[in-house]
């Protein structure tokens, strides 16, 4: 239903709004950035991880403001898409919290790194998604070390976690987010676990790191 | 191109005894695991990928900006003054200099391949410069349009007589310092100093030992032009004289 219209939103947005530089300069450069962590901290992935997702969370609460900018799935827009949606469906609220994530996670990640995570494995609640990457432009050229450990305590593209949890706190969303596969690690998908934690009402901002 | 060898050589650039000090612990702790990494059943690793599958791929400026900016951010934490940033940013390019290398000959090869594609005995061997200019015109061409998408603005060689193993690529709107605002007090900071490694990572995997850093040059025209000094070790200049008497192009 709507996860058509939005990745047609970012299609656009992507095309007409975004400029662009290579790929591969950007995947380049977020491999040395892991591993200089992986070096900084000794191969102790547990505090690269957390490094990562801060690292992420600067930049989400930056970002934001420039997918705003670009996408115009601002307040009044989604106000309007609410509405549409609770006179069609009949939808509580919540759930419309939740599409109003999700909106955000796609066009965002799409403006971002042009890859459109697919969108499912909702709970009952409403409270909790996956997103399903099958494009990761982070993870192209890698490998994780053939240590025996960094498979299994390494999230390499955990930036990830941080970039959208930053990204929602600044509209007013917290959430929690955390890797549950990746095709480095030998799954056979990469997939972000999303959960909302709470509205956040409106109230000081929240520190800057 | 997989992240351990450029781990691998990132440690041993700096501290060759670490991999020595991991290895007990690993090995400790894969006995009981069959060895080697685990992959995807449904093959999505990098050695069923098209090495070129990537090439015309974008990404938005953005991320690349927020990325660097972070990169730049934490190195700041770590380091006690410009130089030492610097020399931080500087090694962080290294070893993408190393693999693009790499990246750029197999590319420059499968091209001139495929336009021939009929005849399999005629693809050469990768053309590895020899000769100083022919390297220089590699990194100011080809790799700069890799990175950035043009070529730079400039390559010239020192004038002065004293120097003759000094060579200057300009860039006159560096990507990398587009996004970068660096405080009054440390005007002398060029973050391109990453881009410096990466072009070091290039000539030594080529066989030219090298020196190169970044330096501020700005004109009224350009603010942020940045001039990449590349200085070449005395063995490369003692060769090149051999090479240019018996005419090696």
């Amino acid at each position: 239903m709507s996860s058509n219209k939005t990745s047609r939103i970012g299609e656009e947005i992507w095309k007409t709004r975004v400029d662009k530089v290579n790929a591969e300069l950007v995947t380049l450069t977020y491999g040395t950035i892991v591993a200089q962590l992986c070096q900084d901290y000794d191969s102790n992935y547990q505090d690269v991880n957390k490094q990562l997702e801060k690292m992420g969370y600067n930049i989400g609460m930056r970002l934001i403001e420039d997918f705003l900018a670009k996408s115009g799935v601002g307040r009044c827009a989604n106000f309007r898409d609410t509405a549409d949606m609770i006179a069609k469906v009949g939808l509580n609220s919540d759930t419309l919290k939740g599409a109003r994530i999700v909106d955000i996670s796609q066009v965002g990640f799409k403006i971002f790194l042009n890859v459109t995570p697919t969108v499912t494995n909702w709970t009952s609640d409403n409270a909790q998604f996956s997103l399903i990457f099958e494009e990761n432009p982070l993870a192209d050229f890698v490998e994780l070390p053939d240590d025996g450990r960094a498979q299994d305590e390494l999230w390499f593209s955990n930036i990830l976690c941080g970039v959208l949890r930053g990204a929602l706190e600044m509209v007013q969303m917290q959430i929690e987010a955390h890797f549950v596969s990746d095709v480095l690690r030998g799954d056979d998908t990469t997939e972000m676990r999303v959960s909302l934690v709470r509205y956040i009402e409106d109230e000081m901002p929240p520190e800057e790191e | 191109m997989a992240a351990p060898p450029r781990h691998a050589t990132m440690l041993s650039i700096s501290n060759g005894d670490k991999p020595a000090q991991a290895q007990p612990q690993t090995q400790q702790t894969t006995l009981p695991q069959s060895p080697g990494l685990r992959v995807p059943s449904n093959r999505k690793t990098i050695y069923d990928r098209h090495l070129n599958r990537s090439r015309n791929a974008e990404s938005s400026r953005a991320s690349f900006a927020f990325l660097f900016g972070e990169m730049v951010t934490y190195a700041q934490r770590r380091v006690t003054g410009i130089q030492d940033l610097e020399k931080r940013l500087n090694e962080q390019g290294y070893p993408l200099g190393l693999r693009l290398l790499d990246l750029l000959f197999y590319r420059s090869t499968s091209t001139s391949s495929s336009a021939l594609s009929s005849s399999s005995t005629s693809s050469s061997p990768p053309n590895r410069p020899l000769r100083i200019i022919t390297l220089l015109h590699l990194i100011h061409g080809p790799l700069w349009r890799l990175l950035f998408g043009r070529a730079a603005d400039a390559l010239e060689h020192s004038v002065s007589p004293d120097t003759p193993n000094e060579y200057m690529i300009t860039d006159n709107d560096p990507l990398v310092n587009t996004y970068i605002s660096v405080p009054r007090e440390m005007s002398m900071l060029n973050c391109a100093a990453f881009v410096a490694g990466i072009i070091e990572g290039v000539c030594d995997g080529c066989g030219f030992e090298t020196k190169v850093s970044a330096h501020n040059q700005p004109t009224d025209l350009w603010p942020s032009r940045t001039v990449f000094l590349v200085r070449f070790g005395d063995a490369v200049m003692e060769r090149e004289k051999v090479l240019e008497r018996s005419g090696v192009k």
